[in-house]
């Protein structure tokens, strides 16, 4: 594996995804997650799961992301307003969204702290013989193995086209 | 450049969650929050692949390509919800939405 493409990509993808999460501009927010999304594939397919990094290209950035771009336009990309106060009272607000701030660094340093605890485990690469997943072998998989989940998720696809059709229509008068 | 372990692609998915729970606590926009729930989805997704690839098998590229399906169905009622919510109150920040407040 590629040491120099991980660091690489995993800093595009940790910047990215923090500038997501600080812009104030959902269009900004977008287009940087799509900026994100892509390093992810490049991960991917580091980890030798080309069809993945491929589903992430095309369902996520070609079908998701335009979706909430479409979104964004036609409710004419209003930004969030600013609340008074200083930056640090901006970004830790009262209330609620204090307790939530607070919860979130002390779930990131729980994480951080259980994965550090672990013994380092080394990745099998492809010099040293691990198989890339190709196609064939998670269609198959996929068809025989996961055939009622898959039948199961065309359901759900149908379900959640309706749906939104229901939730976003005009209502008749 | 130290070579990339398992531990590596486990603490880059947790950064990425940690992420994605900070962004639907702090954010006021429902857009924002929306994309902050696809960054926990992709970090978990990003755990499923490199587990995967450590156990040789593609079990769990079958759960991202579910997840992913999952993921569009999510998006897309999310965002029906969200444009009616905002012809409701013409505004997307989630402190306007508090009739349901007890």
């Amino acid at each position: 594996m590629d040491a120099i493409s991980f660091w690489i990509l995993a800093t595009i993808l940790v910047l990215a995804s923090v500038l997501v999460v600080g812009q104030r501009n959902p269009m900004h927010s977008v287009f940087l997650l799509i900026l994100s999304f892509a390093a992810l594939a490049g991960l991917y397919i580091l980890l030798g799961a080309p069809f993945a990094a491929m589903i992430q290209v095309i369902v996520y950035v070609g079908a998701i992301m335009v979706l909430f771009l479409f979104v964004v336009m036609l409710l004419n990309a209003p930004t969030e307003e600013a609340t008074s106060g200083d930056r640090i009272r901006r970004m830790f607000g009262a209330g609620p969204r204090h307790f939530g701030a607070v919860l979130s660094a002390v779930f990131a340093v729980e994480l951080a702290l259980a994965l550090i605890r672990l013994a380092s485990m080394p990745m099998p690469s492809a010099d040293r013989g691990a198989p890339v997943a190709t196609v064939y072998d998670i269609g198959l998989r996929l068809f025989h193995d996961y055939g009622f989940a898959f039948e199961a998720t065309s359901v759900l696809i149908l379900v959640a086209m309706v749906g939104a059709i229901v939730l976003a229509r005009r209502e008749a008068r | 450049m130290p070579e990339p372990t398992l531990n590596s692609f486990l603490l880059l998915s947790a950064v990425l969650f940690a992420i994605g729970t900070a962004g639907v606590f702090l954010r006021r926009n429902l857009i924002t929050i929306l994309l902050s729930i696809e960054v926990m989805l992709n970090a978990v997704n990003l755990t499923f692949v490199a587990v995967d690839r450590f156990r040789g098998t593609v079990d769990g590229q079958i759960i991202v390509f579910f997840v992913i399906t999952v993921a569009a169905a999510e998006a897309a009622v999310g965002l029906a919800i969200l444009i009616a919510l905002f012809r409701h109150r013409e505004s997307l920040n989630p402190d306007a939405f508090t009739s349901l407040k007890w």
